[in-house]
């Protein structure tokens, strides 16, 4: 008799633990962990360094910019949504001032509020050095996107102005690229971002958690966050550097990590295996050779042509396993700039006569190439692979191999010192400012980003127009018309297009991969299972 | 003896600044640029001018290498200029990452080879000796950082039983070398680094065991009526002052951190740390690092000669 009222005491409390539990296996806490290509963790004291990769994992994820993208799709291209600014436009009776709106009611991780006082103080701490929390290498890591800004001016509590040095209707697309910072969290930390550092606050879905330097980086949910739309489906988001393509595999195939970013061509088949998931999208990201126009043999349209006729891309796509596309343009097809360029097949007989046409047969030609780099794929493979190509229509390529440094000082410093028919440099045309100023002669290196001096009136004069006008009805068919012409003049070789593969756990789900080097990790979940 | 060390040590003045001017002129003449990476290509040539004044590389390069140098005298190495933080943070941070599977190998290697190497020496020509040559001819051969790779894909990959890559959940902050959880994230390192080093020091015990063991007083040793365990320990104790300074040169190469090896299993040590010093230009960075650890090298030779000093009088007369 007294053992009926103790079994019942017992199931009692096994029925007790089990409710209390349940809830408890509910709020299990769900985390993705990241393998980067970075060498290193991104700096997370505002802009951050390690390229578009800092910008994904720590600026986009940390901090709000006026403009977002948006990347809420994997089937259209990547366009701008409003972010911490509601509206924008250009001042009706002054073409030199933006006005912006900003939103009301956010609040940074600290609990500070945003607004134009915030905005103002965030422009001028990266433009003049009279700001407490100016900084050299914010100030350098912005500069391309602020360059054109002379001064800010607070409208109202929730209005300010841009004034620019000179007219630019594409000035809002520098916008995503520029975080917002708590003031109140900087200036509690005495204008000194290495303290900030310690607390960063921005206004973004994750807030900081920790850090080990060279190691780790952990956010966690912004419960908060003013766009209950992008508020993390995990809890916490671990952030690791693995530059070494066979070790990020390794982790994730050992279940370190959840998501891995790059994985390498020949580890694909070996990943399906065991059950993770490819994922690959069009985005804008080209590996070309930039041809040097000014003097050498790619002076001749005919020789920039033949390189181009030269070139089998279904090839270099099988070379990568199918992780990249052809390319044929400085946009990709998806892009809306694309527009209808000619196309450069392959036809090495016509690229042969092009070259005896253009009296440069063979035709010796020195490009300088990496050894890796960011965005830059497999480039010793795949430039293998060029110069076999152009070596079976009649060119005698001679390499010039650097390390990805010394092949951004060539870029930087200009064909004076490094007079390189060609550079193998990889890279993306995000906007259409970035990629009309990259044609336009005004813009050559070393003062702007056309390497390849490349020159054509009807090229400079449609820049102008487009940088003129603040219509997009009527810039947006200049910009494609720029894009067909230097298409025609072969102002690049135009070789292929990554595909942004990654490889993912089979425990991810939710995982939208966007047309963008930006990516927004805020939608994706983790099975416990 | 202790005018045999102070010789010693005050030769490490002239070698520490001979290798810190080395240095700083092999990274200058190398190309690239950390101020023209920082900035975009349209910057003005203000811009370039108002950040290289910012990070004191407007200045003549002398007169840089001077005033880097007054200030690691004073213990101040600058700041990265990508991280922003002490060099001398940074690089010791790294360095006690290093240690710990540097000390590991060398615990692994040195022991390994010793035993190995005398057991072949006292074994020369015989199938034993052939095995153990083998191996470590192996350990020599094979690139390490392939052998890192095949340690990862079996005992990580297929077999699960060691983590691939890292230093754990908590990083490198309060790594505990006595939590087999947090431990076992450096076995595989520690045997990836420990292969080549067993197959040096093996082959260089080998042949000076060896050496020793053909000498007339082990003859006479033996004719005395001595055992064979007894005559070895003759052997290996003249030995030693060879095999030392292979074992010093050894560990130096070691606390260097291995570049390959710590980018593949994402070790935070000194190479990784060269490594992204290198390819991001980071001038006072790389420049503290590879001061720190060239004085690491003198160190642990000058500890090497005073124990073999110790161990053999010879060389103090040398």
């Amino acid at each position: 008799m007294l053992r009926l009222p103790a079994f019942r005491s017992f199931r009692l409390a096994l029925a007790a633990l089990t409710v209390a539990s349940a809830p408890l296996a509910a709020r299990a806490e769900t985390t993705l962990r990241v393998a980067m290509t970075a060498a290193d963790i991104p700096d997370w004291r505002g802009q951050p360094d390690q390229g578009f990769e800092g910008n994904r994992f720590v600026g986009f994820t940390l901090y709000d910019s006026l403009i977002l993208w948006d990347l809420s799709s994997s089937d259209k291209e990547v366009g701008l949504k409003p972010g911490l600014a509601t509206k924008w436009a250009i001042d009706p009776n002054d073409n030199k001032r933006w006005i912006f709106d900003l939103r009301e009611g956010v609040k940074f991780h600290d609990g500070c509020d945003w607004n134009a006082d915030n905005a103002v103080w965030n422009f001028e701490r990266l433009i003049s050095d009279k700001n407490p929390a100016f900084t050299p290498y914010n100030f350098g890591r912005a500069r391309s996107r602020t360059n054109n800004i002379d001064h800010m001016e607070k409208i109202s509590d929730y209005q300010i102005a841009f004034h620019t040095k000179v007219p630019e209707s594409l000035f809002f697309f520098n916008m995503p690229y520029l975080f917002m910072l708590s003031k109140c969290a900087v200036e509690k930390a005495g204008n000194n971002l290495d303290e900030f550092a310690k607390h960063p606050a921005g206004s973004g879905p994750y807030k900081f958690a920790s850090v080990v330097p060279h190691e780790r980086l952990e956010l966690v949910k912004n419960t908060d966050y003013w766009d209950k739309d992008r508020v993390p489906k995990h809890d916490r988001l671990v952030l690791l550097p693995m530059p070494e393509a066979t070790t990020r595999v390794a982790a994730l195939l050992s279940g370190q990590v959840d998501f891995v970013e790059a994985p390498p061509p020949d580890a694909v088949p070996a990943l399906k295996a065991a059950n993770m998931r490819i994922v690959t999208n069009s985005y804008p990201h080209i590996w070309p050779y930039l041809l040097n126009v000014a003097r050498g043999p790619f002076k001749d349209v005919k020789v920039r042509q033949a390189a181009n006729w030269a070139m089998n891309r279904p090839e270099m796509v099988d070379l990568l396993s199918g992780l990249a596309a052809p390319s044929g343009g400085v946009f990709v097809t998806q892009q809306k700039y694309y527009g209808h360029p000619m196309e450069y097949g392959y036809d090495p007989k016509k690229a042969t006569a092009l070259l005896k046409e253009a009296g440069c047969y063979p035709c010796e030609i020195n490009i300088g190439i990496s050894t890796s780099g960011s965005g830059q794929m497999q480039p010793l493979p795949m430039n293998e692979l060029v110069k076999e190509q152009l070596e079976a229509v009649g060119f005698k390529v001679k390499f010039d191999t650097l390390d990805w440094n010394s092949l951004l000082d060539v870029f930087f410093k200009g064909q004076e010192k490094f007079p390189y028919d060609g550079i193998n440099f990889s890279s993306g045309a995000s906007d259409a400012l970035n990629f009309v100023k990259s044609q336009m002669s005004k813009y050559n290196a070393p003062l702007g980003g056309n390497w390849g001096w490349y020159f054509n009136p009807e090229v400079d004069a449609l820049g102008e127009k487009v940088l003129a006008s603040f219509d997009p009805a009527e810039w947006e068919p200049m910009v494609v018309k720029m894009h067909e012409i230097i298409v025609r003049d072969a102002r690049n070789l135009f070789i292929v297009t990554d595909l942004n593969p990654r490889a993912l756990s089979p425990r991810v789900k939710g995982f939208v991969q966007a047309q963008s080097w930006i990516q927004d990790m805020t939608p994706i979940s983790i099975d416990p299972k | 003896m202790w005018r045999y060390a102070a010789r010693r040590i005050l030769m490490t003045i002239p070698i520490a600044l001979g290798v810190s001017a080395i240095c700083y002129a092999l990274i200058l003449l190398a190309p690239g640029d950390p101020i023209q990476s920082m900035l975009p290509p349209d910057a003005t040539p203000e811009e370039v001018a108002y950040l290289k004044k910012a990070y004191g590389f407007d200045k003549p390069v002398p007169v840089q290498y001077f005033l880097w140098l007054m200030r690691a005298l004073s213990g101040d190495l600058g700041a990265s200029i990508q991280t922003h933080r002490p060099v001398a943070l940074e690089v010791m941070t790294a360095l006690s990452n290093t240690f710990i599977i540097a000390v590991g190998a060398v615990l692994l290697a040195f022991t390994l080879a010793f035993v190995m190497g005398t057991i072949a020496a006292y074994h020369v020509g015989k199938p034993t000796d052939r095995a153990l040559t083998g191996v470590a001819v192996m350990g020599v051969s094979i690139p390490n950082y392939w052998l890192g790779i095949v340690f990862i894909i079996i005992f990580a990959v297929k077999l699960g039983v060691l983590p691939a890559t890292g230093m754990g959940s908590q990083g490198s902050a309060n790594f505990n070398i006595f939590d087999w959880a947090q431990l076992k994230y450096a076995v595989l390192p520690i045997l990836t680094m420990a292969m080549t080093p067993l197959g040096i020091i093996m082959r260089s015990t080998r042949a000076a065991v060896a050496d020793v063991l053909n000498q007339d007083f082990i003859q006479m040793l033996r004719a005395k009526g001595l055992r064979p365990f007894a005559v070895l320990r003759h052997a290996v104790r003249n030995a030693l002052p060879q095999v030392l300074t292979v074992m010093g040169l050894q560990l130096g190469y070691l606390v260097g951190g291995s570049i390959l090896i710590e980018t593949i299993f994402a070790w935070p040590g000194t190479g990784f740390l060269m490594s992204k010093a290198i390819l991001t230009r980071d001038v006072p960075l790389l420049q503290g690092a590879i001061l720190v650890l060239a004085m690491a090298f003198v160190t642990i030779n000058l500890a090497v000669d005073l124990l073999q000093a110790a161990i053999d009088p010879r060389i103090k007369r040398a």
